[in-house]
Protein backbone atom coordinates (compact mmCIF):
# COMPACT_ATOMS: atom_id res chain seq x y z
CA UNK A 1 0.00 0.00 0.00
CA UNK A 2 1.27 3.46 -0.74
CA UNK A 3 1.56 6.07 1.65
CA UNK A 4 -0.34 8.95 1.11
CA UNK A 5 3.03 11.08 1.32
CA UNK A 6 4.06 9.51 -1.11
CA UNK A 7 1.12 9.71 -3.00
CA UNK A 8 0.49 13.15 -2.99
CA UNK A 9 4.31 13.63 -3.62
CA UNK A 10 4.18 11.99 -6.71
CA UNK A 11 0.98 14.00 -7.93
CA UNK A 12 3.23 16.80 -7.43
CA UNK A 13 1.27 18.06 -4.46
CA UNK A 14 2.81 20.53 -2.23
CA UNK A 15 2.89 18.72 1.32
CA UNK A 16 3.63 19.51 4.99
CA UNK A 17 4.94 17.46 7.68
CA UNK A 18 5.49 18.23 11.41
CA UNK A 19 7.56 17.03 14.02
CA UNK A 20 5.99 15.95 16.84
CA UNK A 21 8.19 13.86 19.52
CA UNK A 22 7.59 10.84 21.38
CA UNK A 23 7.70 11.49 24.93
CA UNK A 24 10.06 10.23 27.94
CA UNK A 25 8.08 7.93 29.62
CA UNK A 26 4.90 5.33 28.66
CA UNK A 27 2.09 7.45 28.25
CA UNK A 28 1.70 8.94 24.59
CA UNK A 29 -1.79 10.62 25.79
CA UNK A 30 -0.41 14.26 25.32
CA UNK A 31 1.67 12.86 22.13
CA UNK A 32 -1.06 11.69 20.58
CA UNK A 33 -3.43 14.87 21.31
CA UNK A 34 -0.60 16.82 19.59
CA UNK A 35 -0.86 14.26 16.87
CA UNK A 36 -4.43 14.55 16.48
CA UNK A 37 -4.53 17.88 16.84
CA UNK A 38 -2.56 18.12 13.64
CA UNK A 39 -4.97 15.98 11.43
CA UNK A 40 -5.95 17.91 8.05
CA UNK A 41 -2.73 20.21 8.66
CA UNK A 42 -0.05 17.54 8.13
CA UNK A 43 0.46 15.05 5.77
CA UNK A 44 2.54 13.34 7.83
CA UNK A 45 4.06 13.29 11.30
CA UNK A 46 7.46 12.71 11.96
CA UNK A 47 8.45 10.56 15.30
CA UNK A 48 11.90 11.42 16.46
CA UNK A 49 14.12 8.53 17.54
CA UNK A 50 15.89 9.57 20.70
CA UNK A 51 15.90 12.86 19.33
CA UNK A 52 19.33 14.57 20.60
CA UNK A 53 20.29 11.05 21.78
CA UNK A 54 17.87 11.73 25.09
CA UNK A 55 15.98 8.54 25.27
CA UNK A 56 12.44 8.29 24.50
CA UNK A 57 10.13 5.41 24.22
CA UNK A 58 10.45 3.74 21.16
CA UNK A 59 9.40 5.52 18.26
CA UNK A 60 8.26 2.16 16.50
CA UNK A 61 5.70 2.18 19.02
CA UNK A 62 4.70 5.40 19.10
CA UNK A 63 4.62 5.28 15.13
CA UNK A 64 2.34 1.93 15.26
CA UNK A 65 0.14 4.12 17.71
CA UNK A 66 -0.11 7.36 15.33
CA UNK A 67 -1.21 4.06 12.43
CA UNK A 68 -3.72 3.04 14.83
CA UNK A 69 -5.32 6.32 15.41
CA UNK A 70 -5.53 6.68 11.31
CA UNK A 71 -2.58 9.17 11.49
CA UNK A 72 0.37 9.10 9.31
CA UNK A 73 4.00 8.54 10.69
CA UNK A 74 7.30 8.98 9.00
CA UNK A 75 9.46 6.74 11.14
CA UNK A 76 12.28 8.08 12.03
CA UNK A 77 15.12 5.43 12.17
CA UNK A 78 18.59 6.12 13.45
CA UNK A 79 22.08 4.36 13.35
CA UNK A 80 23.23 5.26 16.98
CA UNK A 81 21.44 3.31 18.98
CA UNK A 82 21.22 -0.42 16.81
CA UNK A 83 23.08 -2.52 15.12
CA UNK A 84 22.28 -3.70 11.43
CA UNK A 85 20.35 -6.95 13.04
CA UNK A 86 18.07 -4.29 15.24
CA UNK A 87 17.38 -2.01 12.48
CA UNK A 88 16.11 -4.21 9.99
CA UNK A 89 14.69 -6.42 12.86
CA UNK A 90 12.56 -3.15 13.95
CA UNK A 91 12.25 -1.77 9.60
CA UNK A 92 10.20 -5.37 9.80
CA UNK A 93 8.05 -4.81 12.89
CA UNK A 94 7.53 -0.78 11.27
CA UNK A 95 5.84 -2.56 8.21
CA UNK A 96 4.22 -5.53 9.93
CA UNK A 97 2.34 -2.49 12.44
CA UNK A 98 1.02 -0.35 9.51
CA UNK A 99 4.67 2.14 8.73
CA UNK A 100 5.06 3.34 5.84
CA UNK A 101 7.43 6.32 5.57
CA UNK A 102 10.48 5.68 7.41
CA UNK A 103 13.58 8.75 7.27
CA UNK A 104 17.08 7.02 7.79
CA UNK A 105 19.54 9.16 9.64
CA UNK A 106 22.85 8.55 10.97
CA UNK A 107 21.46 9.94 14.41
CA UNK A 108 23.27 12.93 16.35
CA UNK A 109 26.15 11.91 18.88
CA UNK A 110 25.95 9.63 21.96
CA UNK A 111 27.87 13.15 23.90
CA UNK A 112 24.58 15.26 23.40
CA UNK A 113 22.11 13.63 25.07
CA UNK A 114 21.38 12.12 28.28
CA UNK A 115 23.02 9.09 28.18
CA UNK A 116 26.76 9.81 27.58
CA UNK A 117 28.09 6.91 28.82
CA UNK A 118 26.34 4.85 26.17
CA UNK A 119 27.90 3.12 23.76
CA UNK A 120 27.59 4.25 20.25
CA UNK A 121 26.68 1.84 17.68
CA UNK A 122 26.58 3.07 13.97
CA UNK A 123 26.93 -0.37 12.97
CA UNK A 124 26.09 1.18 9.65
CA UNK A 125 25.44 4.57 8.16
CA UNK A 126 22.37 6.41 6.50
CA UNK A 127 23.56 5.13 3.30
CA UNK A 128 23.82 1.96 4.29
CA UNK A 129 20.37 1.98 6.11
CA UNK A 130 18.63 3.00 3.23
CA UNK A 131 20.73 0.16 1.19
CA UNK A 132 18.92 -2.48 4.12
CA UNK A 133 15.53 -0.60 3.89
CA UNK A 134 15.89 -1.30 -0.14
CA UNK A 135 17.38 -4.67 0.21
CA UNK A 136 14.58 -5.89 2.76
CA UNK A 137 11.62 -4.41 0.32
CA UNK A 138 13.50 -7.19 -2.50
CA UNK A 139 12.39 -9.80 -0.10
CA UNK A 140 16.10 -10.61 1.57
CA UNK A 141 18.05 -9.21 4.65
CA UNK A 142 21.41 -7.85 4.64
CA UNK A 143 22.71 -11.42 5.17
CA UNK A 144 21.45 -12.13 1.77
CA UNK A 145 18.27 -14.44 3.49
CA UNK A 146 15.06 -15.03 2.01
CA UNK A 147 11.87 -12.87 3.80
CA UNK A 148 8.54 -14.29 4.74
CA UNK A 149 7.23 -10.72 3.17
CA UNK A 150 9.05 -8.13 2.04
CA UNK A 151 8.02 -4.65 2.97
CA UNK A 152 7.16 -1.60 1.11
CA UNK A 153 8.92 1.57 2.59
CA UNK A 154 8.28 4.87 1.48
CA UNK A 155 11.95 6.16 2.56
CA UNK A 156 13.67 9.44 2.69
CA UNK A 157 16.77 10.55 4.19
CA UNK A 158 18.40 14.47 5.97
CA UNK A 159 20.00 17.04 4.00
CA UNK A 160 21.75 20.25 5.29
CA UNK A 161 21.19 22.85 2.88
CA UNK A 162 23.40 25.50 4.48
CA UNK A 163 25.90 23.04 5.76
CA UNK A 164 29.32 24.27 4.83
CA UNK A 165 31.17 23.09 2.98
CA UNK A 166 28.22 22.10 0.85
CA UNK A 167 30.44 20.13 -1.73
CA UNK A 168 31.40 18.05 0.90
CA UNK A 169 27.75 16.56 1.45
CA UNK A 170 26.45 16.33 -1.85
CA UNK A 171 28.58 13.44 -2.89
CA UNK A 172 26.81 11.54 -0.01
CA UNK A 173 23.14 12.86 -0.80
CA UNK A 174 24.05 11.55 -3.95
CA UNK A 175 24.80 7.97 -2.34
CA UNK A 176 21.41 8.90 -0.22
CA UNK A 177 19.22 8.72 -3.74
CA UNK A 178 20.67 6.22 -5.00
CA UNK A 179 20.20 4.00 -2.16
CA UNK A 180 16.81 4.32 -1.93
CA UNK A 181 15.79 7.73 -0.47
CA UNK A 182 12.95 9.07 -2.53
CA UNK A 183 12.49 11.90 -0.36
CA UNK A 184 14.77 14.57 1.67
CA UNK A 185 13.33 16.64 4.77
CA UNK A 186 16.09 19.18 5.38
CA UNK A 187 17.76 20.54 8.46
CA UNK A 188 15.85 23.92 9.40
CA UNK A 189 16.29 26.42 6.66
CA UNK A 190 16.96 30.04 7.62
CA UNK A 191 18.30 31.59 4.40
CA UNK A 192 15.88 30.57 1.14
CA UNK A 193 18.61 31.28 -1.02
CA UNK A 194 20.65 28.69 0.32
CA UNK A 195 17.75 26.10 -0.34
CA UNK A 196 17.39 27.61 -3.65
CA UNK A 197 20.85 26.51 -4.57
CA UNK A 198 20.44 23.27 -2.84
CA UNK A 199 17.40 22.41 -5.32
CA UNK A 200 18.94 23.08 -7.97
CA UNK A 201 22.14 20.86 -6.60
CA UNK A 202 20.02 17.74 -5.62
CA UNK A 203 17.53 18.50 -9.12
CA UNK A 204 19.66 15.89 -11.00
CA UNK A 205 18.65 12.87 -8.07
CA UNK A 206 15.05 13.70 -8.96
CA UNK A 207 14.55 13.43 -5.19
CA UNK A 208 11.37 15.42 -3.64
CA UNK A 209 12.52 18.12 -0.97
CA UNK A 210 10.86 18.99 1.96
CA UNK A 211 12.10 21.82 3.58
CA UNK A 212 12.79 22.02 7.68
CA UNK A 213 10.83 25.22 8.95
CA UNK A 214 11.86 25.94 12.92
CA UNK A 215 9.83 27.56 15.04
CA UNK A 216 12.33 29.93 17.29
CA UNK A 217 10.01 30.52 20.38
CA UNK A 218 13.01 33.01 21.56
CA UNK A 219 15.96 34.79 21.31
CA UNK A 220 17.59 32.70 24.09
CA UNK A 221 16.36 29.44 22.11
CA UNK A 222 17.95 30.72 19.18
CA UNK A 223 21.23 31.03 20.49
CA UNK A 224 20.72 27.73 22.43
CA UNK A 225 19.90 25.84 18.88
CA UNK A 226 22.94 27.53 17.69
CA UNK A 227 25.49 26.33 20.70
CA UNK A 228 23.86 22.83 20.90
CA UNK A 229 22.62 21.23 18.07
CA UNK A 230 24.03 19.88 15.86
CA UNK A 231 24.30 21.50 12.18
CA UNK A 232 21.87 24.20 12.86
CA UNK A 233 23.01 27.82 13.29
CA UNK A 234 20.24 30.34 13.43
CA UNK A 235 21.52 33.60 11.60
CA UNK A 236 22.17 36.67 14.01
CA UNK A 237 19.56 38.90 12.18
CA UNK A 238 16.90 36.63 13.12
CA UNK A 239 17.73 36.42 16.82
CA UNK A 240 18.03 40.38 16.55
CA UNK A 241 14.59 40.36 14.92
CA UNK A 242 13.16 38.00 18.11
CA UNK A 243 14.98 39.99 20.66
CA UNK A 244 13.85 43.21 19.57
CA UNK A 245 9.95 42.42 19.72
CA UNK A 246 7.52 42.84 22.69
CA UNK A 247 6.38 39.05 21.73
CA UNK A 248 9.37 37.34 20.89
CA UNK A 249 6.86 33.89 20.32
CA UNK A 250 4.32 35.78 17.74
CA UNK A 251 7.75 37.28 16.09
CA UNK A 252 8.88 33.76 16.12
CA UNK A 253 5.72 32.24 14.42
CA UNK A 254 5.60 35.65 11.74
CA UNK A 255 9.57 34.25 10.99
CA UNK A 256 8.46 30.50 10.42
CA UNK A 257 5.68 32.07 8.14
CA UNK A 258 7.66 33.57 6.40
CA UNK A 259 11.06 31.53 5.91
CA UNK A 260 7.81 28.55 4.61
CA UNK A 261 6.46 31.22 2.30
CA UNK A 262 9.74 32.44 1.11
CA UNK A 263 11.22 28.37 0.66
CA UNK A 264 7.94 27.21 -1.25
CA UNK A 265 8.98 27.76 -4.71
CA UNK A 266 12.37 25.81 -4.06
CA UNK A 267 10.46 22.88 -2.50
CA UNK A 268 7.99 19.88 -2.88
CA UNK A 269 6.53 20.61 0.85
CA UNK A 270 7.61 21.84 4.01
CA UNK A 271 8.27 20.21 7.40
CA UNK A 272 7.81 22.57 10.54
CA UNK A 273 9.35 21.34 13.80
CA UNK A 274 7.84 23.77 16.46
CA UNK A 275 9.74 22.01 19.53
CA UNK A 276 7.00 21.39 22.03
CA UNK A 277 5.10 24.43 20.14
CA UNK A 278 3.01 21.90 17.82
CA UNK A 279 -0.46 24.08 18.89
CA UNK A 280 0.98 27.18 16.38
CA UNK A 281 1.90 24.64 13.51
CA UNK A 282 -1.61 25.15 11.74
CA UNK A 283 -0.50 29.08 12.29
CA UNK A 284 2.86 28.40 10.29
CA UNK A 285 1.36 26.31 7.65
CA UNK A 286 -1.49 28.53 6.68
CA UNK A 287 1.21 30.80 5.49
CA UNK A 288 2.05 28.14 2.58
CA UNK A 289 -1.71 26.70 2.14
CA UNK A 290 -3.11 30.29 1.61
CA UNK A 291 -0.89 31.69 -1.36
CA UNK B 1 51.91 2.54 19.92
CA UNK B 2 49.66 1.91 22.86
CA UNK B 3 49.06 5.42 24.59
CA UNK B 4 48.15 5.34 28.54
CA UNK B 5 47.55 7.60 31.12
CA UNK B 6 48.13 7.37 35.46
CA UNK B 7 45.45 6.63 37.23
CA UNK B 8 44.44 9.29 39.76
CA UNK B 9 46.31 8.38 42.86
CA UNK B 10 43.34 7.80 45.15
CA UNK B 11 42.00 5.17 42.65
CA UNK B 12 45.50 3.72 42.90
CA UNK B 13 45.33 3.73 46.61
CA UNK B 14 42.40 2.33 46.77
CA UNK B 15 42.39 -0.51 44.52
CA UNK B 16 45.67 -1.17 46.78
CA UNK B 17 43.86 -1.08 50.06
CA UNK B 18 44.79 -3.92 52.77
CA UNK B 19 48.53 -4.22 51.19
CA UNK B 20 51.35 -2.93 52.83
CA UNK B 21 54.20 -4.12 50.09
CA UNK B 22 54.18 -3.08 47.29
CA UNK B 23 56.43 -4.37 43.79
CA UNK B 24 56.13 -1.87 40.84
CA UNK B 25 56.42 -3.03 37.44
CA UNK B 26 56.59 -0.46 34.56
CA UNK B 27 57.29 -0.62 30.89
CA UNK B 28 60.20 0.66 28.79
CA UNK B 29 58.38 0.62 26.05
CA UNK B 30 55.04 2.76 25.28
CA UNK B 31 54.18 3.82 29.02
CA UNK B 32 57.61 4.98 28.83
CA UNK B 33 57.21 7.17 25.71
CA UNK B 34 53.61 8.08 27.35
CA UNK B 35 55.37 9.05 30.22
CA UNK B 36 52.96 7.19 32.70
CA UNK B 37 55.23 4.04 33.50
CA UNK B 38 58.93 4.57 33.04
CA UNK B 39 61.94 4.47 34.90
CA UNK B 40 60.94 8.39 35.69
CA UNK B 41 57.10 7.10 36.71
CA UNK B 42 58.12 4.29 39.05
CA UNK B 43 60.48 6.35 40.62
CA UNK B 44 58.07 8.87 41.20
CA UNK B 45 55.04 6.37 42.20
CA UNK B 46 57.74 4.32 44.93
CA UNK B 47 57.79 7.76 46.65
CA UNK B 48 54.34 8.59 46.59
CA UNK B 49 53.86 5.03 47.84
CA UNK B 50 56.32 5.30 50.73
CA UNK B 51 55.29 8.32 51.77
CA UNK B 52 51.57 7.02 52.01
CA UNK B 53 52.77 4.15 54.22
CA UNK B 54 53.16 1.58 51.95
CA UNK B 55 56.60 -0.59 51.72
CA UNK B 56 57.85 -0.75 48.48
CA UNK B 57 59.76 -4.32 47.78
CA UNK B 58 61.19 -3.37 44.66
CA UNK B 59 60.53 -2.11 41.29
CA UNK B 60 61.38 -3.45 37.49
CA UNK B 61 61.01 -1.70 34.04
CA UNK B 62 60.79 -4.68 31.51
CA UNK B 63 61.03 -3.98 28.15
CA UNK B 64 58.31 -4.63 27.29
CA UNK B 65 55.79 -5.73 29.08
CA UNK B 66 53.29 -6.97 26.74
CA UNK B 67 55.93 -9.75 26.06
CA UNK B 68 54.48 -12.57 28.00
CA UNK B 69 57.60 -14.44 28.29
CA UNK B 70 60.06 -11.56 28.95
CA UNK B 71 57.91 -10.64 31.64
CA UNK B 72 57.81 -13.92 33.57
CA UNK B 73 61.69 -14.03 33.10
CA UNK B 74 61.82 -10.70 34.25
CA UNK B 75 60.02 -11.10 37.31
CA UNK B 76 61.69 -14.63 37.99
CA UNK B 77 64.80 -12.82 38.17
CA UNK B 78 63.36 -10.63 40.78
CA UNK B 79 61.84 -13.27 42.91
CA UNK B 80 62.30 -12.24 46.78
CA UNK B 81 61.62 -8.75 46.34
CA UNK B 82 57.95 -10.30 44.28
CA UNK B 83 57.70 -13.17 46.51
CA UNK B 84 57.69 -10.72 50.09
CA UNK B 85 55.33 -8.22 48.21
CA UNK B 86 51.18 -8.09 48.84
CA UNK B 87 50.61 -6.81 45.23
CA UNK B 88 52.48 -5.65 41.72
CA UNK B 89 51.65 -2.33 40.72
CA UNK B 90 51.95 -2.44 36.64
CA UNK B 91 52.57 0.56 35.30
CA UNK B 92 51.68 -1.08 31.84
CA UNK B 93 48.56 -1.23 29.35
CA UNK B 94 46.19 -3.49 29.93
CA UNK B 95 48.05 -6.09 28.14
CA UNK B 96 51.40 -5.20 30.11
CA UNK B 97 49.31 -5.76 33.16
CA UNK B 98 47.68 -9.00 32.45
CA UNK B 99 51.43 -10.59 31.52
CA UNK B 100 52.60 -9.71 34.41
CA UNK B 101 49.27 -11.19 36.44
CA UNK B 102 49.97 -14.07 34.63
CA UNK B 103 53.32 -14.84 35.25
CA UNK B 104 53.54 -13.84 39.38
CA UNK B 105 50.68 -15.34 41.34
CA UNK B 106 50.06 -12.06 43.31
CA UNK B 107 47.57 -9.26 42.97
CA UNK B 108 48.32 -7.51 40.39
CA UNK B 109 46.88 -3.95 40.35
CA UNK B 110 46.68 -1.65 36.75
CA UNK B 111 48.04 1.65 38.04
CA UNK B 112 47.18 3.29 34.29
CA UNK B 113 44.16 3.63 31.99
CA UNK B 114 44.99 2.18 28.29
CA UNK B 115 43.46 4.62 25.94
CA UNK B 116 44.38 4.14 22.11
CA UNK B 117 46.65 3.19 19.13
CA UNK B 118 48.26 6.60 19.06
CA UNK B 119 50.01 8.40 16.61
CA UNK B 120 52.72 10.93 18.06
CA UNK B 121 52.22 14.39 17.26
CA UNK B 122 55.37 16.32 19.68
CA UNK B 123 56.53 14.90 22.43
CA UNK B 124 53.76 14.35 24.91
CA UNK B 125 51.02 14.60 22.13
CA UNK B 126 48.87 11.70 20.83
CA UNK B 127 46.31 11.23 18.37
CA UNK B 128 44.24 8.33 17.33
CA UNK B 129 44.01 7.31 13.66
CA UNK B 130 43.84 3.89 13.92
CA UNK B 131 41.27 1.76 15.72
CA UNK B 132 42.49 -1.56 14.80
CA UNK B 133 39.75 -2.51 12.81
CA UNK B 134 40.87 -5.35 11.10
CA UNK B 135 40.42 -4.17 7.22
CA UNK B 136 42.31 -1.36 6.36
CA UNK B 137 40.33 0.88 3.98
CA UNK B 138 42.59 4.67 4.27
CA UNK B 139 43.83 3.65 0.33
CA UNK B 140 40.40 4.08 -0.27
CA UNK B 141 40.49 7.38 1.44
CA UNK B 142 42.69 9.40 0.93
CA UNK B 143 44.94 8.15 3.26
CA UNK B 144 42.41 9.57 6.17
CA UNK B 145 40.94 6.76 8.31
CA UNK B 146 37.05 7.46 8.71
CA UNK B 147 36.55 4.66 11.06
CA UNK B 148 38.66 6.19 13.75
CA UNK B 149 38.68 10.15 12.98
CA UNK B 150 34.80 10.10 11.97
CA UNK B 151 33.34 10.16 15.67
CA UNK B 152 30.63 7.96 14.46
CA UNK B 153 33.11 6.03 12.20
CA UNK B 154 31.07 6.72 9.25
CA UNK B 155 32.29 5.38 5.34
CA UNK B 156 30.00 7.39 3.13
CA UNK B 157 30.19 10.93 3.79
CA UNK B 158 29.51 13.38 6.56
CA UNK B 159 26.83 13.56 8.91
CA UNK B 160 24.29 15.99 9.22
CA UNK B 161 26.05 17.54 12.30
CA UNK B 162 29.07 18.94 10.38
CA UNK B 163 29.85 22.75 10.68
CA UNK B 164 32.20 24.74 9.08
CA UNK B 165 34.35 21.39 8.57
CA UNK B 166 33.85 20.72 11.77
CA UNK B 167 33.05 17.92 13.93
CA UNK B 168 29.69 17.90 15.83
CA UNK B 169 31.36 16.30 18.62
CA UNK B 170 34.45 19.07 18.59
CA UNK B 171 34.67 21.95 17.80
CA UNK B 172 38.28 21.75 17.23
CA UNK B 173 37.87 18.96 15.66
CA UNK B 174 37.49 19.03 11.62
CA UNK B 175 35.34 16.87 10.17
CA UNK B 176 37.29 13.83 8.69
CA UNK B 177 34.76 13.45 5.83
CA UNK B 178 35.25 17.14 4.63
CA UNK B 179 39.87 16.28 4.85
CA UNK B 180 38.60 13.17 2.50
CA UNK B 181 36.82 14.91 0.11
CA UNK B 182 39.55 17.90 -0.25
CA UNK B 183 42.28 15.80 -0.31
CA UNK B 184 40.08 13.41 -3.57
CA UNK B 185 38.67 16.35 -4.92
CA UNK B 186 42.31 18.04 -5.00
CA UNK B 187 42.88 14.89 -7.53
CA UNK B 188 40.38 15.46 -10.09
CA UNK B 189 38.61 11.90 -9.18
CA UNK B 190 35.76 12.36 -7.12
CA UNK B 191 34.06 9.30 -8.66
CA UNK B 192 35.78 7.12 -5.85
CA UNK B 193 33.68 9.62 -3.58
CA UNK B 194 30.41 8.64 -5.37
CA UNK B 195 30.92 4.53 -4.75
CA UNK B 196 28.45 3.53 -1.87
CA UNK B 197 30.85 1.87 0.69
CA UNK B 198 28.78 -1.25 1.68
CA UNK B 199 28.74 -2.12 5.61
CA UNK B 200 31.56 -2.80 7.13
CA UNK B 201 32.76 -6.37 7.94
CA UNK B 202 32.97 -6.53 11.81
CA UNK B 203 33.60 -10.03 12.34
CA UNK B 204 37.36 -8.60 10.78
CA UNK B 205 37.89 -7.53 14.56
CA UNK B 206 36.45 -9.77 16.93
CA UNK B 207 37.25 -10.19 20.34
CA UNK B 208 39.86 -11.27 21.13
CA UNK B 209 42.06 -11.09 18.42
CA UNK B 210 44.67 -13.77 17.74
CA UNK B 211 47.55 -14.26 15.01
CA UNK B 212 49.52 -17.27 14.52
CA UNK B 213 52.23 -16.04 12.06
CA UNK B 214 52.80 -18.79 9.39
CA UNK B 215 56.38 -19.67 9.39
Amino acid sequence: MISKLQHKLDAGEFVVTAEVCPPKGSDCAEFLAKAKALQGIADAINVTDNQGANMRISPLAAAALLVREGIEPIFQITCRDRNRMALQSDLLGAAALGVRNVLALTGDHISFGDHRQAKPVFDLDSVQLLGAIAELGRGRDLAGNPLCGAPTFFAGAAAAPEAEPFEATLFKLEKKVAAGARFLQTQAVFDPSRLSAFREAVAPLGVKVIAGILLLKSARMARFITANIPGLRVPDHLVAELESSADPLSAGVEIARRLAREAKPFCDGIHVMAMGREDLIPEIVKAVKST
Amino acid sequence: MIISKQKPLEEILAALEGCTKVFLVGCAKCATVCKSGGEEEVFQMQERLSSSGFEVTGSIVIDEACHMLRAGRDLRGRKEAVEETDALLVMACGAGVQSVAGAAPKKSVAALDTLFLGNIRRFGQFEQKCSLCGECIVSETAGICPVTVCAKGLLNGPCGGMTDGRCETDPDLECAWVLIHERIAAKGVTSRLRKIVPAKDFSRMLKPGKLKVDK
